[in-house]
């Protein structure tokens, strides 16, 4: 593997740090089909965690050979998300991109998108697939509250709440899909990996 | 009659505590469970219960319950008084009570994490495969409050006779152990130096989530963001104050700034038991390999 820095944490763990979050979703692919021994996989921007390894030695050894340049198993099923998009930041969205709401819609719907990563709430999946130069900055005060099932953009990734919760994410619309449910054996609609598609339907 | 617990008062916060869901973190998922781990698996011991089974965490202020039939108790961790109907009850043994009698855990006079085990473990709902409430999430049962009851499950084995009963006085100033990276590069050269060579004292601020420390800073070298990566437990992270804090088992799952080294798994038990204003001196670890 090349263009990987390799960096140990503590004593049982492994931070892998690549050059964009694509090769970071094919470094976390890649860490699933080869059933990595590990308590925890963590994928992020730039970055796959290896925490709670019980042979470090072996997996950074194991690591310089392994290739990113597969492409990562797209015979996942694609996760649809019924999205109405009626938001409160959709015509800023449509000023910022320099199109029609129309458009917005037509361009969000149209976009093949990947869960890279979760974070920043239980089952919160950062989907990526929209191209850098439609990227968005987060509101500058955010919400003290965004309803579940927001579905908002920041940077140019594509965020959907799970729970209700504060945000900054500027919000396109909303989906009545259950996004987090602990009590499924798989308890995130969208985990890291998912491909994922939004669709809309009436307002 | 069913075996419970009821809560007459919960002290500022007492929370149910297994061993957390580590596992679900690539879904943003903490993984929660007791902080002081060695103390609440001496009291599941003691109540000859398994180490996975839930016990209750106390915050500083101690809790007082009532058992609804015969049951065994016992409490670990911080020094504080104990007593069972008003008589005072030892730490660190196995306390037979009757029905509807009332165990009180005082506030801690060392220490700040007290651990009560009920053999048959406190049997709340399991959200992931734990008892414990996440504190940062909100995943797991709501902190315990006032006339709460707990369900308790049937005793497994007999209850130990006490081996040792182990009060661990934490030293002034504790010392954790600390394994460099993943970022030091980010920080001046001087700024591990800086961590190891001086004293610092614990924050008000500091909860289950993490141990926030107030004194010298470590200055960065990159002051770029740090794309959000994956933390781990014991992660001594340095946030924009440049005042670090040591993340516990509430911790997020990703952080955007930058994590100077990791305490050594060992040495976090300890850091469950700092009071604010306690002293904290960091030592450089060697790493794995």
């Amino acid at each position: 593997m090349s263009r990987v820095r390799i960096i140990r944490v503590g004593l049982e763990a492994v931070l892998v740090e690549v050059t964009d979050t694509a090769e970071a979703t094919a470094l976390y692919a890649e860490a699933r089909r080869r059933a990595v021994e590990a308590v925890d996989i963590v994928p992020a921007a730039q970055t796959v965690l290896f925490s709670g390894v019980p042979d470090v030695d072996a997996l950074v050894a194991s690591l310089a050979g392994w290739s990113l340049d597969a492409p990562s198993s797209e015979d996942g099923p694609v996760v649809e998300v019924p999205t109405r998009y009626d938001g409160p930041d959709l015509e800023a969205v449509a000023r910022l991109w320099e199109m029609t709401t129309a458009e917005v819609v037509r361009t969000h719907t149209g976009t093949e998108m990947v869960v890279a990563f979760c974070g920043f709430a239980p089952g919160f999946a950062y989907c990526t697939g929209l191209p850098e130069r439609l990227s968005v900055p987060r509101l500058d005060t955010p919400r003290t509250r965004v309803p579940v099932g927001a579905v908002g953009l920041a940077g140019s990734f594509t965020g959907v709440y799970p729970t209700a919760s504060p945000g900054g994410w500027q919000l396109l619309g909303r989906t009545d899909l259950t996004l987090w449910d602990p009590s499924r054996p798989e308890p995130a609609t969208l985990s890291p990996g998912t491909r994922v598609r939004f669709v809309e339907v009436g307002r | 009659m069913k075996r419970s617990l009821t809560v007459l008062d919960p002290g500022p916060l007492t929370t149910v505590q297994d061993c957390g869901r580590p596992g679900w973190a690539h879904l943003g998922v903490p993984r929660s469970g007791a902080l002081d781990r060695p103390a609440a698996s001496l009291a599941n011991r003691l109540v000859g219960n398994p180490d996975s089974a839930a016990v209750l965490e106390t915050t500083l202020g101690g809790v007082t319950v009532r058992t609804s039939t015969a049951m065994t108790l016992a409490v670990t961790g911080a020094e504080c008084p104990v007593t069972v109907d008003g008589r005072p009850a030892p730490l660190g043994e196995p306390l037979a009570l009757g029905s509807g009698q009332t165990l009180l855990v005082g506030p801690a006079t060392r220490g700040l994490r007290s651990y009560v085990a009920a053999a048959g473990g406190v049997q709340v709902a399991e959200v992931l495969g734990s008892r414990s409430t996440d504190t940062l999430s909100g995943m797991g049962p709501d902190p315990v409050s006032a006339g709460a009851v707990l369900p308790i499950g049937d005793p497994l084995h007999a209850p130990h006779g006490v081996d040792v009963s182990v009060v661990r006085r934490p030293p002034d100033p504790v010392t954790l152990r600390v394994v460099p990276g993943p970022r030091t590069d980010w920080f001046i050269d001087e700024a591990m130096t800086t961590l190891t060579g001086s004293t610092y004292t614990c924050s008000a601020d500091s909860n289950r989530v993490g141990l926030r420390l107030h004194g010298p800073r470590l200055v960065r070298e990159r002051s770029e963001e740090l794309p959000s990566e994956g933390l781990v437990l014991g992660a001594v992270q340095v946030p924009a104050s440049g005042e670090p804090l040591v993340f516990l088992n509430d911790h997020p799952t990703t952080g955007g700034y930058p994590v100077i080294g990791v305490v050594r798994p060992e040495d976090l038990a300890v850091c469950a038991q700092l009071r604010p204003g306690d002293r904290v001196r960091f030592a450089a670890a060697r790493g794995a390999g």
